[in-house]
């Protein structure tokens, strides 16, 4: 496995709302076996860039590359079985359905679940092993947050996207969700993660994107970023 | 008390028909939110699809085990192709159009069904041959169960029972729940969101397949229009178990099955419909949710 294969290579990507344009263009790639970060703030169009990939928006013009293949005209199921796992913004775990039958769900594209996967979920997250019985709806909001992840490794991805996973959580759990998701990339597991969380997410990162108003403006390692003083400014709150 | 033991028996079968076809409203609706208003309709297109497999295959003379199998099976897929076009031709281009289209689609997707329906069978009432069934009678002290009960109500419970399982131990069947939750985070899991709408589709149509031809047998009498009163049954069967619940669907048939009977029993037949709705309404103002409910577990 070579670091400077690509696994994700999104070229001149556009997406709009109707008449609003989210999505003006933007180029990024992914090497295999990285975890790379997409900053930026509310609206600036990371959510939208991550749910065009995974297909679960079509885009106006541009190329969307996943593991060799084009993806742009792909629906979002079929693309899911290429390997590519995305959980997303808000968690949507499904509530009425138990934690374990959320994480079979997880596996869906499988033949049948794979047991060591499972396993090694719970153990890089206990706690959905204690509440393996219970509805998701009746978890905390940092449990959903694990059980989003464990679900969407169920399928044994190439790569994980995480929206927001650290969202609305108290510090005590972002850290366990930010441990979970260091264990899965040094499990091999290429991360494409956006974050409101900069500094977090740039700590776990080798490289990010800034993306404002459907730009990318900034692009570099995660510690070209992290000492880049616009950024500071902008997204992890130090004043010149 | 042989009154009510009797009106029970009755009750019961043909609130288990108004089951069958109520989890057809309930399934399409937990998945599309969808009032599939052209179900009723394709209830009763089922008991003439049924009708004239029947003769024309076995004529009318003959009755086996075989024949009657066949029949059922024969109609019940017919039927449910009818019902996967119907997906795709009146409700699949409406699916992100705003529910009022949707429903207005659907009405007029009935009329559609209806009315061929009248055009290939005609406009009179078509009577099923009565040796569909053997005309067996049990009787217990003043209470008489037929054959025909006896098979309307053993193969809809194995049919329900068989379902409930379907829904919540197969991996198709987490499916089909999953995207009743949440399409798009079902896609994300590789599911494919309009397959399991066709086997909903599938499944729904099916069961009305066979209560439209239960209907056949069991009244004999069967009209173009039938579907309309059924499918109104049912459909407030749907919103009493709690539209959207699969043991809600089940549950509302059998008590509006059972209440029917005993109205009539003890008031006049002509009073069920009344009390039909007189029920619902009290059930929708104490508990609008329906007497099972939704389940709604969300926490954000």
């Amino acid at each position: 496995m070579s670091k400077n294969e690509r696994l994700l290579e999104v070229k001149d990507l556009h997406v709009s709302y109707g008449a609003i344009n989210a999505i003006k263009g933007i180029d990024l790639y992914v090497n295999r076996g990285e975890v790379v970060t997409i900053l930026g703030a509310n609206g600036a169009g990371k959510t939208t860039t991550l749910r065009t990939i995974s297909g679960l928006l079509k885009s106006v013009s541009g190329e969307i590359i996943f593991d060799g293949k084009a993806i742009t005209q792909l629906p979002a199921h079929e693309i899911v079985s290429l390997g590519m796992s995305h959980s997303p913004e808000g968690r949507r775990v499904f509530g009425t359905l138990s934690v374990e039958e959320n994480l079979m769900m997880g596996a869906y594209t499988l033949k049948k679940y794979d047991a060591k996967t499972l396993e090694w979920i719970y153990e890089i997250l206990p706690r959905l092993k204690e509440r393996q019985k219970q509805l998701a709806g009746t978890l905390s909001g940092g449990e959903q947050q694990m059980l989003a992840i464990g679900r969407a490794i169920m399928s044994k991805p190439k790569l994980l996207i995480l929206d927001e996973p650290s969202l609305g959580l108290a510090p005590v759990l972002v850290k366990v969700i930010f441990k979970a998701i260091k264990q899965i990339a040094s499990s091999g597991v290429t991360v494409l993660l956006v974050e409101q969380n900069a500094k977090a997410a740039l700590k776990l990162a080798d490289r990010g994107y800034v993306l404002e108003l459907g730009k990318i403006t900034h692009t570099g390692s995660s510690e070209e970023l992290l000492n880049s003083e616009v950024i500071q400014e902008a997204y992890l709150g130090k004043k010149k | 008390m042989d009154i009510f033991i009797q009106q029970m028996v009755n009750g019961l079968t043909i609130g288990s028909l108004y089951a069958l076809v109520a989890l057809g409203y309930t399934m399409v609706y937990g998945v599309m939110r969808l009032i599939n208003f052209a179900h009723g309709d394709l209830v009763a297109m089922s008991a003439f699809v049924g009708l004239t497999v029947y003769t024309q295959i076995f004529g009318e003379n003959i009755t086996s085990l075989v024949a009657v199998i066949t029949v059922f099976v024969f109609t019940a897929a017919i039927v449910a192709l009818v019902g996967v076009l119907l997906e795709r031709l009146a409700y699949r281009p409406l699916r992100t159009a705003p529910r009022l289209s949707a429903v207005v689609s659907a009405l007029g997707a009935g009329l559609v069904i209806q009315n061929s329906v009248m055009l290939i069978w005609g406009p009179n009432m078509k009577i099923f041959p009565s040796n569909i069934f053997p005309s067996t009678i049990w009787s217990f002290g003043g209470v008489v169960i037929t054959f025909t009960q006896v098979m309307i109500l053993g193969l809809s419970s194995i049919l329900m029972v068989g379902l409930y399982f379907f829904i919540n131990r197969t991996k198709i069947g987490t499916a089909i729940r999953a995207v009743a939750i949440d399409q798009d985070a079902a896609k994300l899991m590789g599911i494919n969101v309009n397959r399991i709408i066709m086997i909903i589709f599938v499944i729904g149509s099916a069961l009305g397949a066979v209560a439209g031809l239960f209907i056949g047998v069991y009244y004999r009498g069967v009209t173009f229009d039938m579907g309309w009163m059924y499918g109104l049954n049912a459909f407030v069967a749907a919103i009493m178990g709690g539209i959207g619940n699969i043991p809600g669907a089940m549950l509302g048939g059998l008590m509006l099955g059972l209440f029917n009977a005993m109205i009539t029993g003890y008031i006049s037949s002509q009073w069920a419909e009344t009390f039909t709705f007189v029920l619902l309404i009290v059930i929708l103002v104490f508990r609008p949710t329906g007497i099972l409910g939704e389940k709604v577990a969300e926490k954000v």
